[in-house]
């Protein structure tokens, strides 16, 4: 290691850089072992995340799967006066937009609405890229991914909102609401959308760059 | 164990980079990506660990006293911070009920409590048994610790019963509202790459 140019990466270094404390260690020194441990903080190493295309393809298509009954399925129970009402996350937008509540409608359609699609999309879109060895515009897919691992986490606002909801109105009193089933399916989409971010590794867009990378071993 | 200390990796498109000291408050950016390399935070030890401490005390206020009251018809119900995860698990929602228990409660307080456990003997420059390990943790953690999402679920909550019930705020609510601001400072201030270099040093 005397000379670092432009194009130089940890793993054509033969250094493998470790996810959690960011500590570079070289191949040479770990050879025949099968699991390598970080010699600092004891994290496993890798060049790049295992099975990196497939898990996180396998949690997006889960999360697509799970979104339909958590968009179909009520979330919320109301009954008021001998009357029940149930309540989707869509028709929960409606009803604060209804009642002129435009900012709270705007948030929850975009923490619940937008964001869980446009993060499957994204990281759709990015997988497909990797797969195909594309080249185009890898900053900007880069900075992509940086936004989907952030916003992620904004979608478990309407986990939230029914937690409260059911705690402050309760069985006794004029109203009540329930939990519906369709937050299980919810609250399971966000999770694993949170995950396949954690498992895609944007060094594979990079990768796709670089012609003669065999030294990469996963 | 052969170790480059000079260099550090970008994680998110594994470009090598001389490590170079940087003016305070400032943060090193991948020239390739874009992606944030490492900060300098001055005396992160310091800061984090207050804020750590300030943050398991808030914690434990935010349980103990009365989190939101409703009143309805002259009748007032309150709850606690755990309420709404008790009703979840007896609606049989146990995976949701645990997920917020974790997200808004026990994550948080892992973490603070692990920050505290690494980083208060070392500003003595003393080392408890699995340090390493329990900072690893409180990294992985980070992602998951869920309060300033949950705060504007409160919101949203409370717009909505707006209309049909007066909410009172409890003295709990005010030191989740504190939490917040605070684990925003831990992740302000911590430098993971400053700890683990102190954590070297042990060896």
């Amino acid at each position: 290691m005397t000379c670092v140019h432009a194009a130089h990466t940890a793993a054509r270094s033969g250094l493998f850089n470790c996810h959690s404390c960011g500590l570079l260690v070289r191949r040479t020194s770990m050879a025949g072992r099968v699991h390598v441990r970080c010699p600092r903080c004891g994290a496993r190493l890798h060049f790049r995340k295992p099975n990196s295309i497939t898990r996180t393809w396998a949690l997006v298509i889960a999360a697509f799967i799970f979104y339909i009954p958590a968009n179909l399925l009520p979330v919320t129970v109301t009954t008021y006066l001998g009357s029940t009402q149930s309540d989707t996350i869509m028709s929960g937008v409606i009803f604060f937009m209804q009642t002129g509540s435009w900012g709270i409608a705007l948030i929850i359609f975009v923490a619940s609405i937008v964001v869980p699609i446009a993060k499957l999309t994204a990281l759709s879109g990015l997988l497909l890229s990797v797969q195909r060895r594309s080249s185009w515009r890898p900053e900007e897919r880069t900075r992509l991914y940086r936004i989907t691992e952030v916003v992620g986490r904004w979608s478990m606002l309407d986990v939230f909102v029914v937690t409260v909801l059911v705690a402050l109105v309760r069985l006794g009193y004029l109203s009540t609401i329930v939990a519906g089933r369709g937050i299980v399916f919810f609250a399971a989409v966000v999770v694993l959308t949170m995950i396949a971010a954690m498992t895609f590794d944007p060094r594979l867009i990079w990768d796709a760059l670089e012609k003669n990378d065999e030294s990469i071993a996963h | 164990m052969a170790t480059t200390q000079t260099l550090i990796a970008c994680h998110e498109c594994d470009l090598l980079h001389r490590v170079q000291s940087l003016p305070e408050k400032s943060k090193a950016r991948c020239s390739r990506c874009g992606s944030l390399l490492y900060v300098h935070y001055p005396e992160t030890i310091d800061r984090t660990l207050a804020c750590a401490i300030t943050g398991l005390v808030l914690l434990v206020i935010a349980n103990l006293y009365p989190f939101l009251s409703l009143e309805s018809q002259g009748s007032i119900l309150e709850t606690t911070l755990i309420t709404g995860t008790i009703i979840l698990s007896q609606e049989s929602m146990a995976g949701v009920a645990i997920l917020v228990l974790f997200t808004s409660m026990l994550i948080p307080c892992v973490l603070l409590g692990a920050l505290v456990y690494v980083l208060w003997p070392m500003k003595r420059g003393a080392c408890l048994p699995a340090s390493r390990r329990i900072f690893r943790l409180a990294l992985i953690l980070r992602p998951w610790s869920m309060t300033e999402v949950f705060l504007l679920g409160i919101l949203v909550s409370v717009v909505k019963l707006a209309k049909m019930a007066t909410i009172i705020p409890g003295t709990a609510l005010f030191a989740f509202l504190a939490l917040v601001f605070v684990l925003a400072a831990v992740n302000v201030f911590l430098d993971p790459r400053t700890i683990w270099e102190r954590m070297d040093g042990w060896r």
